[in-house]
C-alpha cells in the first residue's frame, strides 16, 4: 500500500471518535429509530453526523467567473483528507437538493477550522452558478466525506509533472500547498492552460510559489492568444516529460488525449488522471448489454462501468450528482434485469425497481427506463 | 360480489378508459413538475414540529407522577407519534420526497417510530397492497388475515370472535402491522422460505425490542420514581397511536363504496385499468385540514391510491381536479365523514361475523358483471404475485445500514 500525504489519524483521535460513538450509540436508545442527531439539529444544523454538513462561512471571488467557497464542516467531519481528492457538495435549491462532486482546493489540515473549493461558473453548470453568483455566507450545505486516488504518494516523487487546463487546477494546487507547507517541493513542472491571463485561477500564488521554490518551474499557455496545447508540444516545454510521475486534471478531452498518448509511449503507469469515479471495491457485478428504454440504445458494459458511465458513454442524458451513491440524485427504475450495487454486492431485480446508477453494475442484461 | 372488469363496470369504452388514464397522467406531471420549496418547507416543518413535540412530550413526562404532566406530556408524546407514523413516515417511504434529494427525509432510508421494520411495510404495503389494491385473494390487507371483511372471503367458525379480534387490533395495531409481512398462515403451513423468515423474525425482533425498551424501559427509568406513570402514559401514547392508525386505515377500503375485484380484472390490466380499479376500490372521508394531516391525508385515499408517491400536502389540491374528472367520467367517488365511514366498516366487520345466508351485503355494486367467486384463506406465494408495476411510482428499497 503506498503511504499518502495525509497519514492515518493520530490514534488519540480514533480514541475520542470510538467514545464518542459510544455516547452516540447510548443516546440512539432513547431516539429509536432516529438518532441523536435528528435531534440536536433542531438546535445547530451542524450538529449532526448522521449526513456530513457544513457552512459556507464565506464566498471569495478568484477570477470573474470562479470563487473560492470557504466551508465550515459540521459533526463528524475528519479532517483528513489527503491533496487532491474531491468531496461532494449538497446546496438547497428551489426545495431540492443539488449535488456535485468538487476537488478540495485547501490543503489538508489536521487542527481542524474549514476546507475550500473552488469553482468555475460553467454556463451549463446550475449548481456551480449557483455556488459562485448565489450562495449566501451562513447557508448549510451537505457534504460527502472526501473520496479519490487522485492524490500524491509520501514523501513525494523526486520529479512530477502537473497537466491541468481550467478549473482542473484545483487538486492540483490542494497538493502544491501541501507540498509547499511541508518544505518538500521537489522538482516540479507545472503546465497549466487557460483561455486568458485573467480567466487563470491562483495565477499569482502560482507564480509566487515559482519565486520561492527553485525546484518549481510554472508553464502558462494562455490558449486565447498561443493557441491549444497539443500533446506533442509538451516536450518542447518539459523534455524530460514521460520520465515524471505526472497528474494530469482537466476537460475530458485533454485527459483522454493525454492517456492516449502516454500509453502510446508505454508510460501510462506513470499517468495519474481525475475523473471523478469511484474506486468501489467490491467483486464487480458480471456485467451485461444495458438497454436505455426511450433511445433504445444498447451497450455491453462490464461488471465494473457503472450504469451511469454507460449511459454517459452512449450520451444518453443521465440524471447524476454526487457520484458516489449518497444523493440519489441518479436514481432511474430498472424496468427489468438485475444490477448490483458495487458497494456491497446488494443486488436489485426488475421490474420498476429504484436504483442509484452511479453504484450499480449489469449483472446480466438490464433495461433502464430512460 | 367483485368486479372482473373495471371497464364494462364503469360502463366506459376502452377510448375512454384510456382518455381517463391520460387525464389522471397530466394531473401527474402537472404535480410532479411544480414540486418546490413550499413543498420541501412543509416537510421539513412537520418533521421539526413532530420532533419539538415527541421531545416535550417526553421531557414532560419525567413528571408523569403530577397528573397534569401524565396528561400534557401523553397527548404530546402520542399526537407526535401519530404525526411520526401517518404524515411523515408513511409518506417518506411511499417515496414522497425523494424528489428533494435529501438522504435523510428519503424512501431507502427511513425507519418509522413504529414495531414494524420499514423494509417489510414497503414489501407489503407500497407493492402488494397498494398494486393489488382489494383484489380477492391477492389483497392481504382485505382484513389482514384476521378479519373477514369481504362476503367471499370464506366463512370459518373461527370468524365469530371477529368482534373480538377487531378490538384486539385496533389495539394491538402496530404489533398487528409488525407481523403482517411475515405471512403468518404459510408459516404455519411450513410453506415459507425458511431463509426469508429468519431475516424477517431477526428485523422484527430487533426492531420491535428497541421499540420496547425505548418506551417501557429506557424513559419510565429516566423517569425516576415517577417511572410506572411514565409506563402507564407510554401504554397510553401508544393505544392513542394505534387506535388512531387503525380507525384511519380502516376507512380506506372497507366503507360500503370500496369495491372488490377478482383475479381476472388484474390479468393484463392496462395502465388506465389500473387507475380505474384504485379509484372504484378506494374510500375518502371529509374533514378540517388538522384532521387531514392527522390521518397522513389519507382521507384523500382516493388520490393516494391514484398517485401513491406524490406530496400528501397536494392532495387535497389533486383532489379538486380528480373528483370532477370523475363525475365526467361517472365514476362513483366515494367520500363521508369519518364516522359514516368507520360506521359502515364496523358494520360489514359485525355482519361477516356470521356466514353469509344470516346477512344481507351493503356493498352496493351496479347490477352487470360482477362475480361472487368463493375465495379460500391464504396468500399469494411470492412467485405468484406479477412484478411491481410502475404505476406505483418511485420508493427505494432499504439500504443495507452499515
Amino acid at each position: 500500500m503506498v503511504e499518502t500525504l495525509a497519514m492515518k489519524e493520530p490514534q488519540i483521535v480514533s480514541a475520542l471518535n470510538l467514545s464518542w460513538e459510544k455516547v452516540r450509540r447510548m443516546g440512539h436508545q432513547l431516539t429509536t429509530p432516529l438518532l441523536p442527531d435528528d435531534y440536536l439539529t433542531l438546535i445547530n444544523p451542524l450538529w449532526s453526523s448522521r449526513e456530513l454538513r457544513g457552512r459556507i462561512e464565506k464566498v471569495v471571488p478568484e477570477t470573474d467567473d470562479a470563487a473560492t467557497v470557504v466551508i465550515r464542516p459540521g459533526w463528524g467531519w475528519r479532517h483528513d483528507h489527503e491533496a487532491g481528492q474531491y468531496v461532494g457538495i449538497g446546496l438547497d435549491v428551489d426545495g431540492k437538493i443539488h449535488w456535485r462532486s468538487y476537488s478540495l482546493s485547501s490543503a489538508p489540515r489536521r487542527s481542524g477550522g474549514t476546507i475550500t473549493i473552488t469553482v468555475r461558473a460553467m454556463p451549463e453548470g446550475f449548481l456551480s452558478d449557483h455556488l459562485v453568483n448565489g450562495v449566501e455566507p451562513g447557508t448549510i450545505v451537505r457534504l460527502a466525506s472526501p473520496k479519490g486516488d487522485f492524490v500524491l504518494p509520501s514523501p513525494p516523487p523526486e520529479k512530477v509533472l502537473f497537466l491541468v487546463a481550467g478549473s482542473g487546477v484545483t487538486p492540483v494546487m490542494s497538493m502544491l500547498r501541501t507540498l509547499d507547507r511541508r518544505r518538500e517541493v521537489p522538482d516540479v513542472m507545472v503546465i497549466y492552460s487557460s483561455p486568458t491571463k485573467e480567466r487563470m485561477i491562483f495565477r499569482e500564488e502560482l507564480e509566487a510559489l515559482q519565486d520561492k521554490h527553485p525546484g518549481f518551474t510554472l508553464h502558462e499557455q494562455f490558449t486565447d492568444d498561443m493557441g491549444m496545447l497539443g500533446m506533442e508540444d509538451i516536450e518542447g516545454i518539459c523534455p524530460d516529460y514521460l520520465e515524471r510521475e505526472t497528474w494530469a486534471c482537466g476537460p475530458g478531452p485533454m485527459l483522454d488525449a493525454a492517456e492516449e498518448h502516454w500509453d502510446e509511449h508505454e508510460v501510462g503507469d506513470r499517468l495519474h488522471l481525475e475523473r471523478f469515479s469511484l474506486d468501489l471495491g467490491g467483486d464487480g457485478a458480471e456485467g451485461g448489454v444495458v438497454t436505455f428504454q426511450n433511445s433504445q440504445k444498447t451497450i455491453e458494459a462490464d461488471g465494473a462501468t457503472t450504469i451511469l458511465e454507460a449511459g454517459e458513454e452512449k450520451n444518453i442524458g443521465m440524471p447524476y450528482g454526487c457520484r458516489m451513491g449518497i444523493c440519489h440524485t441518479c436514481t432511474l427504475t430498472l424496468v427489468e434485469g438485475r444490477v448490483r450495487d458495487l458497494r456491497n454486492g446488494e443486488e436489485f431485480t426488475g421490474p420498476n425497481e429504484k436504483i442509484q446508477t452511479c453504484v450499480t453494475a449489469a449483472a446480466g442484461d438490464c433495461t433502464i427506463d430512460i | 360480489m367483485a368486479i372482473s372488469d373495471v371497464k364494462e363496470y364503469a360502463h366506459l369504452t376502452e377510448e375512454q378508459v384510456e382518455a381517463f388514464g391520460a387525464e389522471l397522467d397530466q394531473i401527474r406531471e402537472d404535480i410532479e413538475k411544480s414540486r418546490n420549496a413550499d413543498d420541501a418547507a412543509y416537510i421539513h416543518k412537520m418533521i421539526t414540529f413532530q420532533r419539538r413535540l415527541a421531545t416535550a412530550g417526553r421531557i414532560t413526562l419525567f413528571a408523569s407522577g403530577y397528573k397534569a404532566a401524565w396528561v400534557a406530556g401523553t397527548a404530546m408524546l402520542g399526537t407526535a407519534k401519530i404525526l411520526e407514523n401517518m404524515e411523515i413516515g408513511h409518506n417518506v417511504m411511499h417515496g414522497q420526497w425523494d424528489w428533494m434529494n435529501d438522504p435523510e427525509i428519503h424512501s431507502s432510508t427511513w425507519e418509522w417510530d413504529t414495531a414494524q421494520p420499514a423494509e417489510q411495510w414497503k414489501h407489503s404495503h407500497n407493492y402488494v397492497h397498494h398494486q393489488f389494491t382489494n383484489v380477492l385473494g391477492y389483497d392481504n390487507d382485505i382484513g389482514y388475515g384476521i378479519l373477514r371483511m369481504a362476503r367471499e372471503q370464506r366463512w370459518n367458525v373461527f370468524n365469530l370472535g371477529q368482534p373480538i379480534y377487531n378490538a384486539l387490533l385496533a389495539l394491538l395495531f402496530q404489533w398487528g402491522v409488525a407481523l403482517h409481512d411475515l405471512d403468518v398462515e404459510a408459516i404455519r403451513k411450513l410453506e415459507k422460505d425458511p431463509e426469508v423468515m429468519k431475516k424477517q423474525l431477526l428485523q422484527i425482533w430487533q426492531k420491535g425490542r428497541r421499540q420496547f425498551i425505548k418506551d417501557y424501559v429506557v424513559y419510565p427509568a429516566l423517569s425516576g420514581p415517577n417511572w410506572k406513570s411514565t409506563i402507564s402514559a407510554n401504554v397510553t401514547a401508544n393505544l392513542m397511536r394505534n387506535v388512531w392508525a387503525y380507525a384511519i386505515i380502516f376507512c380506506g377500503h372497507f366503507p360500503d363504496g370500496a369495491l372488490h375485484f377478482t383475479e381476472e380484472e388484474v390479468e393484463d390490466e392496462t395502465r388506465a385499468e389500473w387507475y380505474l380499479r384504485q379509484a372504484l376500490g378506494s374510500a375518502n372521508f371529509e374533514g378540517g385540514e388538522v384532521l387531514h394531516i392527522m390521518s397522513g391525508n389519507l382521507g384523500y385515499q382516493i388520490e393516494h391510491h391514484l398517485f401513491p408517491d406524490l406530496l400528501s400536502n397536494r392532495y387535497a389540491e389533486i383532489a379538486e381536479r380528480v373528483r370532477p374528472l370523475f363525475a365526467e367520467y361517472g365514476i362513483p367517488y366515494t367520500t363521508g365523514p369519518l364516522h359514516k365511514q368507520y360506521g359502515q366498516t364496523l358494520r360489514t366487520i359485525m355482519k361477516l361475523t356470521l356466514p353469509n345466508k344470516f346477512t344481507k351485503p351493503d356493498r352496493e355494486y351496479a347490477e352487470i358483471n360482477v362475480e361472487t367467486p368463493e375465495v379460500p384463506r391464504g396468500r399469494k406465494k411470492p412467485e405468484e404475485l406479477p412484478g411491481k408495476r410502475s404505476e406505483l411510482g418511485g420508493w427505494s428499497s432499504s439500504r443495507q445500514s452499515a
